[in-house]
């Protein structure tokens, strides 16, 4: 019985996930509360269909029952995290709730299959995450001054980058990390929330040309700090939140021009100047001839993925830790190869649907503040995982970046997931305006016209 | 939750109250737009659209490397997961196509793995070798041979057991008949023989002389490694270079015609066993003196000082461009490992080169297999089949799990050129140096080469490729023998032999 289930247990793992991407997409197209609802419902329960046919698969090959164990823990985790997050806040967005406990727990579930160890201390991480991101939409409504801290954003951000840049530790050639009691902290993360506040702030009301300057001589600082301390990935994906919140805050399209222009140039730069960089595009563009060298980690990627291909080997069937960095950069390729290609592209897609739900947010919201702020998360979150997951298949050069939720590390998740309660934060805000807008309407229901121009008023003068 | 609200209001009402002043007067000094509220509404459907768009050309990026590219994935020596596949399915048999065991796996009682080889050196190139490295179909098919299709139940069985899931079998298109003539035929001498069907590209057998036995792989490994004269693991049909000799002319000829397609048949040259230009010299075979000459005669007696004459009034440039269309230095739609073939011609060629090219000597190069799928293409209308040997795979209940069809690659010349080439090639066998084709009960028709690759001796390797029937080509052959002299005395009987035997063969099909 139990070797019919392990061979059949690929193909019904990726039949959830794929039901789990339609309903994901038809959440976000459907307007109907009522279905939405059962939607909703349905996600979760196909969440945790997908968690116990790995996890049961993981106990069934290994022989191990300690995955079952675990296999408890995180869905009680993931289930009262729904609930929690849904009794607290209701009108938070359940969409972007429910794809973000999927998506940890697929992480946790590829990660005790490389590492039990690690896995329980991701757990650890995910549970202390969540504890402190469930205040953020509560502080969000409370403090009153966040508009007005923009140099102090800056001066926190420089301070905090700068101090890794010069104490930091040295892992793999760059200076990223630095340890407080045993724990290691990765400031670039933490730093990019910060420096979205600041961008907000310093652009949401003036977008004159020194403004816009001075805002980017500060974020240029800290990119380059970044560059300096040899974080590539991080420095990237700094850099375009900074250019497309610039544009998307003046509507002026010269800057983006500017931007595109400037990160050519800085790029091309920074191709002469620095070795590591060379090494990366020598290795993304002919890593076969460095089989052994420059393009060990993206050709050992690349055979995860085949020898995976569309169903995946089954879980614990594959060579996944053949990939170096695979628990960080490479975990794409990891989930790639055991479950298969096809359910890493529903992966993707579930990314790519948060970001259109972020998107769809920063679309409806007026402030121009939070808007930015919205945007700019939107943005990094799906630069990142453009970046890693377009690295681990060879579309573009290896940054060595985390995929959000899934890789190991706490820096990252930590980070994502407080980026993640500061929209839902932001979207209660705009559903209780709305909800009020909605219900003025109502109750000055004959007279329509009147009401409409008052709205318009009120909208150009919000501006 | 109250609270929250009305901090809420009150900020709103800030909000609204205060850039309103600012707003104004900022628009109005500095030129830019206003922003309204849902001012910037494309801007940010813009960039996320960029973003989607982006991650589908990704996602797509993806699929399609995983639909091309998996077999090399798992065949690179470098992934450890062969290993892991070998660990849970023994290696599939392969296959002549009538069911012959060309290879297989013998477990035994302690589920050892040997690797046997029935016909032992027979095959050595073509069916090759699995555990040096890899060769020939063991390394074509290795993806399907450790990967196993074998049905649930029987993985369940086996697993319960604790044994290996049988590998996937592969059949191929090699005929173990004509396979013993042609190495019978190529006997004690170096070369290769390949024997493919023109209609569809199968190939039906590939010798290369000399060989080794791939049962004893591993204990003779080490000295067929140093043993670099002799080449032992140099499959010479595939990637072995040699100069074309007179073959060539089929080549030469067909520019010929590309330049003249309305007097080629008025061309005349009187040959006195030598053509000179300037202080270049060229010599017919063994200094015959072939008369007077026209387009016909200069193919089928091979008349170097006549192609001599052509070659030095060719147009570069066009030469160049009919090679490039016949596949010279460049890659061939073959699956096998192979060497590209080298020639040049350029406007600043010396007339020496230039003379030397024409006949197929010189710097010139191809492989046996080039030069076989040219004539297919000759035989087959100019069009040509892709060449292959693995015919389909299947698992070990007899289910195909695979199988390949024939498939076009493209016109290497024009229906009429192929006709015109055709006809040439039977006139070398009616009336110039294939005669020894002559007489049989089907019509043939080919080329030969003598290809001299020792300046000062005179020695020569023997070419011939052709096919049969003229009428309707069924079958093709090319045929090398190293060293053994003219292609007309040495080349072209063993081709006799294997129209034979392949005609035969079909007549036994039919009985």
């Amino acid at each position: 019985m139990q070797e019919y289930i392990i061979e059949l247990s690929k193909y019904y793992i990726v039949f959830f996930m794929v039901l789990y991407t339609l309903t994901c997409f038809f959440a976000l197209w459907c307007k109907k509360e009522q279905r939405l609802h059962v939607l909703y419902l349905t996600q979760n329960a196909l969440m945790v269909l997908v968690q116990i046919s790995c996890f049961l698969n993981l106990a069934l090959v290994s022989k191990d029952i300690q995955y079952l164990f675990f296999f408890g823990f995180v869905q009680i985790f993931l289930l009262a995290a729904v609930m929690l997050v849904t009794m607290i806040y209701e009108k938070a967005n359940r969409l972007l709730l429910n794809n973000m406990c999927m998506l940890l727990g697929i992480g946790l579930c590829i990660i005790s299959r490389l590492s039990f160890h690690h896995a329980i201390r991701q757990y650890v991480i995910v549970l202390v995450s969540f504890i402190i991101s469930l205040v953020i939409p509560y502080l969000l409504s409370r403090i009153r001054f966040l508009k007005k801290l923009t140099w102090v954003y800056a001066a926190v951000g420089i301070t905090l980058l700068s101090a890794v840049l010069i104490l930091g530790e040295v892992t793999h050639g760059s200076k990223i990390s630095f340890s407080v009691a045993g724990v290691s902290f990765q400031p670039s993360e933490f730093v990019k929330i910060i420096f979205l506040f600041f961008l907000a702030a310093a652009l949401w009301e003036d977008v004159s040309f020194l403004r816009v300057a001075l805002t980017a001589s500060l974020a240029g600082i800290q990119v380059i700090v970044l560059v300096v301390s040899k974080d590539l990935g991080s420095a990237l994906i700094f850099f375009v939140g900074f250019v497309l919140v610039v544009f998307v805050a003046t509507r002026n399209y010269l800057y983006l021009l500017a931007g595109i222009l400037g990160g050519g140039i800085a790029a091309a730069v920074s191709y002469r100047l620095f070795d590591h960089v060379r090494t990366r595009v020598l290795a993304w563009r002919d890593p076969w001839s460095y089989i052994d060298a420059q393009g060990y980690q993206i050709t050992q990627s690349l055979f995860a993925l085949g020898s995976g291909s569309w169903f995946g080997m089954g879980l614990l069937k594959g060579n996944p830790k053949s990939i170096p960095y695979v628990y960080v950069d490479a975990v794409f390729s990891a989930v790639c190869e055991e479950m298969g290609v096809l359910f890493g592209i529903c992966l993707i897609l579930i990314c790519i649907g948060n970001f259109l739900v972020i998107m769809n947010i920063a679309l409806r919201i007026h402030d121009r503040f939070y808007q930015m702020i919205v945007y700019g998360i939107g943005i990094m979150y799906i630069f990142q995982i453009f970046l890693t997951v377009g690295g681990g298949i060879k579309f573009i050069p290896l940054t060595g970046v985390t995929l959000p939720f899934i890789s190991y590390g706490g820096s990252s998740c930590m980070t994502t997931m407080i980026m993640f309660f500061i929209i839902q934060g932001i979207y209660m805000r705009l559903r209780q305006m709305e909800e009020a807008q909605e219900n003025k309407r109502r109750g000055k229901n004959g007279k329509s016209r009147e009401n409409r121009e008052n709205r318009e008023n009120e909208e150009s003068k919000q501006a | 939750m109250e609270r929250a609200e009305k901090t809420e209001k009150t900020e709103k009402t800030k909000n609204q109250n205060r850039p309103e002043d600012k707003t104004g007067s900022r628009s109005g000094v500095k030129g830019l737009k206003r922003p309204g509220p849902r001012g910037n509404r494309w801007e940010i459907i813009g960039t996320a659209a960029v973003f989607v768009v982006l991650f589908l050309g990704m996602i797509g990026y993806l699929g399609y490397f995983v639909a091309t590219n998996e077999q090399d994935m798992v065949n690179n020596s470098y992934n450890s997961r062969q290993q892991i596949l070998l660990s849970q399915n023994y290696r599939g048999s392969i296959f002549s196509r009538d069911g012959e065991v060309l290879a297989r796996t013998v477990l035994d009682g302690e589920q050892n793995e040997t690797r046997e080889y029935p016909y032992g050196k027979l095959f050595a190139h073509i069916v090759g070798y699995s555990t040096q490295g890899r060769m020939g179909v063991e390394a074509l098919s290795n993806y399907y041979l450790i990967n196993t299709s074998t049905s649930l139940n029987n993985k369940v069985a086996n697993d319960v057991a604790g044994v290996k899931n049988p590998g996937d079998n592969v059949y191929t298109t090699l005929d173990v008949k004509l396979q013993q003539v042609a190495d019978e035929q190529l006997s004690v001498y170096r070369g290769a023989v390949i024997v493919t069907e023109v209609s569809t590209g199968r190939i039906l057998a590939m010798v290369s002389h000399p060989d080794f036995d791939p049962n004893e792989i591993g204990e003779i490994w080490d000295s067929l490694v140093e043993n670099k004269d002799s080449s032992v693991l140099l499959n010479r049909a595939t990637q072995g270079l040699y100069p074309p000799g007179s073959t060539f002319k089929i080549v030469t000829a067909l520019e010929y015609y590309r330049e003249h397609p309305d007097t080629y048949e008025n061309y005349s040259f009187q040959c006195n066993g030598h053509f000179s230009m300037g202080d270049s010299r060229i010599n017919c075979y063994h200094g015959a003196n072939h008369g007077s000459v026209n387009y016909v005669t200069s193919f089928a007696k091979s008349c170097n000082s006549s192609f001599a004459n052509i070659g030095v009034n060719l147009d570069a440039d066009s030469f160049e461009e009919t090679l490039e269309e016949l596949l010279f230095n460049g890659e061939l739609p073959l699956t096998l490992s192979y060497n590209r073939s080298s020639v040049e011609v350029a406007e600043d060629s010396s007339v020496n080169d230039v003379m030397q090219t024409s006949i197929g000597q010189g710097r010139t190069q191809i492989t046996p297999m080039h030069l076989n799928m040219i004539t297919c293409a000759i035989a087959n209308d100019g069009l040509l089949m892709r060449p292959y040997v693995v015919d389909r795979v299947e698992n070990d209940a007899g289910n195909v799990v695979k199988s390949f069809k024939p498939s076009g690659y493209g016109r290497l010349m024009s229906s009429e050129e192929a006709e015109l080439l055709a006809g040439l090639m039977e006139a070398v066998v009616q009336q110039g140096t294939g005669s020894r084709l002559k007489g049989a009960d089907y019509t043939a028709a080919g080329k030969t080469g003598s290809a001299e690759y020792n300046d000062t001796k005179g020695d020569s390797h023997a070419w011939f490729t052709g096919f049969a029937p003229v009428e309707e080509p069924q079958v093709c052959v090319t045929i090398i023998v190293e060293g053994a002299g003219s292609g007309g005395d040495y080349a072209v009987p063993i081709a006799r032999r294997l129209f034979d035997a392949y005609f035969a063969e079909k007549q036994e099909a039919l009985e």
